[in-house]
């Protein structure tokens, strides 16, 4: 059995890391912030917009965030995996508007591609430029080989859907099928030939959009029949780490809420004396710490094994990383809705920004059933 | 990364190799009776005494009390009992009888109880000559411990006890007791001091033990009466008005959040009955494929799948904590996951085991008095037995309010 460091691998390093991002979104990303940034329009039809502050992610950039996690070889920091969780957990409890975890995942992406085109990407990743995967399609489905873009002589056609971020990257990793399997491509998100439609969606602190490709020219980062593996290689990364964003949201979200039922009070006594809202709101803290401690598991599993030699248990952790976060976010929302009483459900209140992001993040890569279903056929055997 | 970070330290690694070395040549061979789920469950002589004769081996070799003072009996080491007790789970050992001495007793005595008395009494209590039991709850002081009404009064040089003590597990078997009383019966936390008591000599003289018969049909717990029970002074723990304090001793370490770890073994499977491991989700699994419900294989069940994977998913969610309560800056809050411990683990032995019976449908009606019953229907035990633990050592609704209020910081509910 691989030996895995007791710490999870979070060292020295990777402490100061996750501290400079939490001074830096207590200084530039209070709740009240950004809910002026992002909320200014209640409508339920107002015009899509993709509203982040582009100066900010500047300031993330030159803190080394987007590099962290690029390996030394193409030019980034070659931090483990457990540091982008760290970054994660804080921008999840910032409720965040950034590309940040889709350029992360594109990074894992390319991380497993193994060429010199996807180290060329990576480069220019670990310089800031922000991505976003283009991998899904118009069934929403989560599998690897499941695509609806062709490649033809070097020309994608065809559509994505529910890709991240998409107006705020300015580069995509892109499957295609051809005849030779899936294989990944890059493109510039300004590149000709493609239109990016942006989806009316709930979560305010994003953007998402289905994309069309016409006959655009491509850079191939994995070959033909290499890519669906290295999409594969990538999902327990990309799990885990939209896994810690739930957990930091959650908390957000939790000690929110815990604040609040401390100070309100009905019945001549702070609501949190009563078992029925305290009690719950310990649940939360329960499902909070389950998730917490399968992401950062997954994502030490995945940095003490480059080899894949224990691979099935990181595949495990991970699937469970997320399906715990999934209904984690789920219930953390419910509870601090509910337990704001009237407030909490207006739009003022900031508990929606998060509320919002948690519904999103539970389906994004798969939600906590598909999960569990996944890991009933490798847990228990495929049903007859 | 730091080497300490990554490895067992030197003594440890050592101490480790040691531990294996000898479980692999000392580990007990099947026992000649039927040994029940745990230490609480304990109501055969037989299984006592070969429990204790595993206990006393293992202390001998070093394994027990590995981290407390030498003169008290123990190994004087460093965090050496983490790497036992994985040891002793890894080779699958019994479990240890004197689960409340190891547990409560120990660290309770080793940090209130005056020199002579502590090492007197922790050698016999590590090796399990001696078998412990936890007189603290009476008939009108249950979740509210502090409502003390047991009463000891000064005499002389000693003390004169009164009362009545209820559910105290083992004290049909145990020869001392800590025992939680008041001396003061006007102030409610600051008039409780805390005894150790040597029941069994006084059995008929001061002590009476009843026996109280369980849900399942076993016994295990008791009523202890006192009648002008005399115990001697230096048998007093800390000072006169000071049992609040080191009850919480007691307390913090009964939930797992206490300073030392318990030493405890386990993982035993018992060959010559047909009693499935109750605590194990995959035992859970190969329940589910040989079990039928309306005439197929309960794994094909896509509810009953789901449920199962649930279970696993806490049963590793549970032991990433463990490993994750070890890395501060993982951690919002010290007491954030060892106060969680009881909690969890006991409300995750119930649902598995509630898993169990749905997953053997009409099959799940059988006990362990009928041949035909899966897993010698030990699950159905198993399922009517977790309630023992989420009730005793402070309910669960108790540990969700210590949680709120303490971890999160919400209001006082007393
Ligand atoms: C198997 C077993 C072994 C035991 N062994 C020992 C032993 O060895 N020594 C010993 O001293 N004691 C022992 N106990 C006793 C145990 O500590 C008490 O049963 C426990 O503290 C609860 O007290 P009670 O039974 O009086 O229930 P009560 O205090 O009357 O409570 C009944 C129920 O009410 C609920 N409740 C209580 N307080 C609250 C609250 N504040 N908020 C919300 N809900 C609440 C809980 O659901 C609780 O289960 C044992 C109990 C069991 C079941």
């Amino acid at each position: 059995m691989i030996e895995q460091p007791k710490n999870f691998g979070f060292g020295e390093d990777e402490t100061m890391l996750r501290d400079s991002a939490k001074k830096f979104f207590s200084d530039h990303c209070s709740a009240d912030k950004i809910h002026r940034q992002v909320a200014g329009n209640p409508d339920i039809h107002r015009n899509i917009e993709c509203i982040w502050d582009k100066g900010l992610w500047q300031q993330i950039t030159e803190l080394g965030w987007t590099a962290a996690c690029v390996p030394e070889a193409a030019g980034g920091i070659g931090m483990p995996l457990v540091a982008a969780l760290a970054l994660a957990e804080e921008a999840g409890r910032a409720a965040f508007p950034s590309p940040l975890i889709s350029t992360f995942n594109t990074t894992f992406v390319l991380r497993e591609c193994y060429s010199a085109a996807a180290n060329d990407v990576l480069a220019e990743i670990a310089g800031g430029k922000p991505m976003s995967l283009a991998i899904t399609n118009q069934q929403g489905s989560w599998e690897p080989t499941d695509t609806d873009v062709n490649i033809d002589n070097g020309q994608l056609n065809g559509n994505a859907w529910f890709v991240q971020d998409a107006r705020k990257a300015e580069g995509l990793v892109v499957s295609a099928r051809s005849a030779a399997g899936v294989g990944l491509y890059y493109v510039a998100t300004d590149a000709d030939g493609v239109t990016i439609a942006a989806d009316g969606i709930i979560d305010l602190t994003r953007d998402q959009a289905h994309i069309s490709f016409a006959g655009v020219t491509a850079i191939e980062v994995a070959a033909p029949g290499t890519g669906d593996t290295a999409l594969a290689h990538a999902l327990p990364a990309i799990q885990a780490v939209i896994a810690a964003d739930m957990v930091g949201a959650g908390e957000w979200l939790l000690q929110t809420t815990v604040e609040y039922t401390n100070t309100r009070v009905q019945f001549d006594r702070p609501l949190g004396f009563f078992q029925a809202v305290k009690h719950p709101l310990v649940n939360v803290m329960l499902d909070i710490d389950r998730a917490k401690s399968l992401a950062y598991s997954a994502a030490c599993a995945i940095d003490s094994d480059p080899e894949r030699q224990e691979w099935a248990n990181t595949v495990k952790l991970a699937h469970m990383a997320k399906a715990n976060a999934s209904d984690m976010a789920v219930f953390a929302s419910s509870r601090a809705v509910q337990f704001h009483g009237g407030i909490g459900f207006t739009w003022e209140c900031y508990v929606h920004l998060f509320f919002k992001r948690q519904m999103h993040n539970q389906m994004l890569f798969g939600d906590a059933k598909y999960h569990r279903a996944i890991l009933a056929d490798m847990l228990i055997g495929q049903a007859a | 990364m730091a080497d300490a970070d990554r490895k067992d330290t030197q003594e440890q690694a050592e101490f480790r190799a040691y531990c294996r070395d000898w479980l692999d040549s000392n580990k007990p061979g099947q026992p000649p009776v039927r040994i029940p789920l745990g230490a609480l469950e304990l109501s055969d002589p037989a299984a006592l005494q070969w429990l204790q004769v595993w206990q006393k081996s293992a202390f001998d070799a070093g394994l027990v009390g590995c981290d407390y003072p030498v003169e008290a009996g123990g190994g004087g080491r460093n965090n050496c009992q983490t790497i036992a007790n994985q040891e002793m789970q890894r080779a699958k050992t019994p479990f240890f009888p004197n689960i409340i001495g190891l547990g409560m007793a120990a660290p309770t005595v080793l940090f209130h109880a005056q020199e002579d008395t502590k090492n007197a009494l922790l050698p016999r209590l590590f090796s399990g000559e001696d078998i412990w039991c936890q007189g603290f709850s009476e008939p009108g002081a249950g979740s509210d411990l502090a409502n003390q009404q047991t009463f000891a009064e000064k005499r002389g040089d000693s003390w004169v006890i009164n009362g009545h003590k209820v559910w105290t597990s083992l004290a049909h078997f145990a020869n001392w007791m800590i025992l939680l009383c008041r001396t003061d019966k006007t102030d409610k936390y600051n008039g409780l001091s805390y005894f150790v008591v040597p029941i069994q000599t006084a059995i008929g003289k001061g002590v009476t033990v009843r026996p109280l018969i369980k849900l399942t049909g076993e016994t295990g717990f008791n009523e202890v009466i006192f009648e002008d029970l005399v115990v001697e002074d230096k048998y007093r723990l800390d000072a006169v008005g000071a049992g609040w304090k080191v009850a919480m001793t007691t307390l913090s370490h009964e939930r797992g959040a206490g300073q030392l770890v318990t030493p405890s073994a386990g993982g035993m499977t018992q060959e010559n009955t047909k009693g499935a491991n109750t605590s194990s989700p995959s035992a859970l699994i190969e329940l589910a494929k040989t079990s039928y419900r309306n005439g197929k294989t309960a794994a094909d069940d896509p509810l009953l799948r789901d449920e199962i994977i649930k279970i696993m998913i806490r049963q590793e969610a549970f032991r990433q904590n463990q490993r994750r309560a070890l890395v501060p800056a993982l951690i919002d809050h010290p007491m954030r996951i060892p106060l969680q411990n009881k909690l969890i683990g006991t409300e995750f032995n119930q649902d598995l085991a509630e898993i169990a019976y749905d997953i053997q449908g009409a099959a799940s009606s059988l006990y362990l008095n009928d041949d035909n019953a899966l897993g010698g229907g030990e699950w159905q035990l198993a399922y009517m037995n977790s309630f023992g633990v989420t009730i005793a050592a402070g309910a669960n609704e108790v540990q969700r309010n210590i949680l709120g209020e303490r971890v999160l910081g919400m209001p006082k509910s007393k």
